[in-house]
């Protein structure tokens, strides 16, 4: 292998990308699309060195820019699986001094709620659970939510099916359409 | 029984050469598992905004032809689209016409400026189509060889020394197809300097601008002069990933676009008139989606260079386009016997730099619209075929 040569390619290379900031938002940008890429790949993709790669996704983790990896699952193709997500519309009054900040804590202590969200709007707070059966959600929601101090009312929407979540398609066909040879 | 169709074909097109893609094409599709860096089209499916656009169009009834020289509005776009972005002004009334694909573009420009024998200038590493068009034309293509150690940019002398009584025009495509080599500003003014000493005429395929990735893109017919002796050729298959719509454009002097124009409304009425919605509202709303296409492509061709030269095939960083031109030479195969091998080994499809003329062998052109997974197979693929090389 020409070593000279991949020197000076890469000197090239690094010269293009601009400053550090850039870099850092293609970085979360790729891994927020596949947190599975490979260092080595991302460091291909950006120009840096594996170990600085390394070193900036250390930091980014350190600074809570990174929370965390997760993976999108189409819960739907595991036969075995059982489960219910409902999204639930909270109207509550605010309390002086705590504004929604606190109720909204209490909700999203439970870990039957993936998400809560506060909104404009008819209604107060955006609460996303998930449980088993539809059952068990409306045990929690009467028993949990809706007995919080402040909660006004709650409306319960189940989920039937899922499209697209957070900006995956589901059953997207993602074939390859094109021709394997063309100009 | 022997078939006479055969006698009915025309010198033309009997004595026009077959495509090299051509049998890469049959060879790659008879196999299975094969992962492509042969495809010169974008794998992003056309932004869905335009596809919308394209329906809505429909539902409403636009399915009838348009202006010959394509939608007014589509028109005033593309001329609003090249004064913001290249500087170019081109008036929709009578400098742009709107046609299939930059390939309808160049066919109507060369029939339109070729008299018989009138030679045209081709340089390669080309995109497979001029050679043939201009023959068709009537004209006689003049090759000239970019040379790798210049990264494939045309040197102006070397134009000067292709030159005959007979030269009329030369093509000139930047960003390329297949080196993705770009030509700056500097280089595209040394080029202008000889097109006016020898009163050429320019056909500017410009058809990848917005894809450049290290420095903004400049447009040929921008440089001082060459406004009244180019015909820019452009569209939407590339930037905008819409290959199948079969839309395109030419932009030049009216006497040029005028004849253009000639042609076409009896060759082919008018472009098709749902493409022509389309790329109505990519040229309004679609900036977007390029630019996200665009980062993705310059990621990826980071990775696929830095890939290739870790296993050891030299090439230069090409600023634009979506091909990487590596050398194959140290193997020791010719760009064919290099990419057949590669196919029947390890199922990957490149595409063979001799079909991109003569100077082309030697090299490989590997395409990077392929999604990262893809390219990531398919270069550990090449890495293995390279190891066993040895
Ligand atoms: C340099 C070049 N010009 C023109 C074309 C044809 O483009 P269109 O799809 O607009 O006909 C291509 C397509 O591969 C190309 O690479």
């Amino acid at each position: 292998m020409n070593l000279n040569n991949e020197v000076i390619l890469n000197a090239k290379l690094y010269k293009v990308g601009g400053e550090m900031d850039q870099k850092e938002i293609e970085v979360l940008q790729l891994l927020e699309n596949n947190g599975r890429l490979e260092t080595d790949a991302i460091a291909k993709m950006i120009n840096l060195s594996v170990e600085e790669t390394e070193k900036l996704i250390y930091k980014l983790e350190e600074e809570g820019a990174i929370l965390g990896y997760s993976t999108v699952i189409n819960w739907s193709k595991v036969l075995e699986y059982e489960g219910v997500t409902a999204m639930i519309d909270v109207k509550v009054t605010p309390v002086r001094g705590l504004g929604f900040d606190k109720l909204a804590e209490r909700m999203y202590r439970f870990p039957e709620v993936k998400a809560v969200y506060l909104m404009s709007g008819a209604y107060d707070l955006s609460v996303s659970v998930e449980g088993k059966t539809m059952m068990e959600i409306s045990r929690f929601v009467s028993e949990k939510l809706s007995t919080l101090d402040n909660v006004l009312s709650t409306t319960t929407h189940f989920v039937l099916k899922k499209y697209k979540h957070d900006g995956v398609i589901f059953d997207d066909d993602d074939d390859d359409k094109r021709i394997v040879v063309s100009p | 029984m022997i078939d006479q169709s055969t006698s009915f074909l025309s010198d033309n097109v009997v004595n026009l050469k077959p495509s090299g893609i051509r049998r890469f094409f049959d060879l790659a599709s008879a196999m299975d598992n094969v992962i492509s860096l042969g495809v010169g089209e974008p794998d992003f499916v056309t932004p869905w905004n335009v596809i919308e656009a394209s329906f809505h169009s429909l539902e409403q009834g636009y399915t009838a032809y348009t202006a010959n020289a394509g939608l007014y509005e589509l028109r005033q776009k593309i001329h609003e689209y090249l004064k913001t972005n290249f500087t170019l002004d081109y008036q929709p009334e009578d400098q742009i016409l709107v046609t299939v694909g930059a390939s309808q573009a160049i066919d109507l420009a060369l029939r339109s400026v070729v008299n018989p024998g009138d030679e045209v200038i081709v340089v390669e590493p080309s995109f497979v189509a001029y050679a043939p068009i201009v023959s068709l034309a009537g004209g006689v293509p003049v090759t000239i060889d970019t040379n790798p150690d210049d990264e494939f940019k045309l040197q102006p002398q070397q134009i000067e020394a292709a030159i005959t009584p007979k030269t009329k025009a030369i093509i000139l495509c930047s960003p390329n197809n297949p080196t993705g080599t770009v030509l700056n500003k500097q280089e595209l003014a040394e080029i202008a300097t000889v097109i006016e000493k020898y009163n050429l005429l320019a056909i500017s395929d410009e058809i990848y601008a917005e894809l450049t990735y290290d420095e903004p893109f400049t447009s040929f017919a921008s440089m001082e002069g060459m406004k009244e002796r180019t015909i820019l050729i452009s569209g939407f298959s590339k930037a905008f990933a819409m290959t199948g719509w079969r839309l395109g454009y030419a932009a030049g002097p009216s006497s040029i676009i005028s004849a253009m124009t000639k042609i076409h409304q009896y060759a082919m009425m008018s472009a098709p008139t749902m493409a022509q919605h389309g790329a109505l509202e990519a040229l309004t709303n679609g900036q977007k989606s390029v630019e996200k296409m665009k980062t993705s492509y310059r990621q990826r061709r980071n990775f696929v260079v830095h890939a290739l030269t870790e296993m050891g095939l030299d090439c230069h960083l090409p600023g634009g386009a979506f091909y990487v031109f590596p050398s194959i030479k140290k193997t020791g195969l010719t760009s064919e016997e290099f990419a057949e091998q590669l196919l029947k080994k390890q199922h990957v499809a490149v595409v063979p730099g001799n079909v991109f003329g003569e100077s082309g062998e030697g090299y490989i052109r590997c395409s990077y619209a392929s999604s990262l997974k893809q390219l990531d197979e398919a270069m550990k693929r090449m890495k293995r075929f390279i190891a066993d090389l040895d």
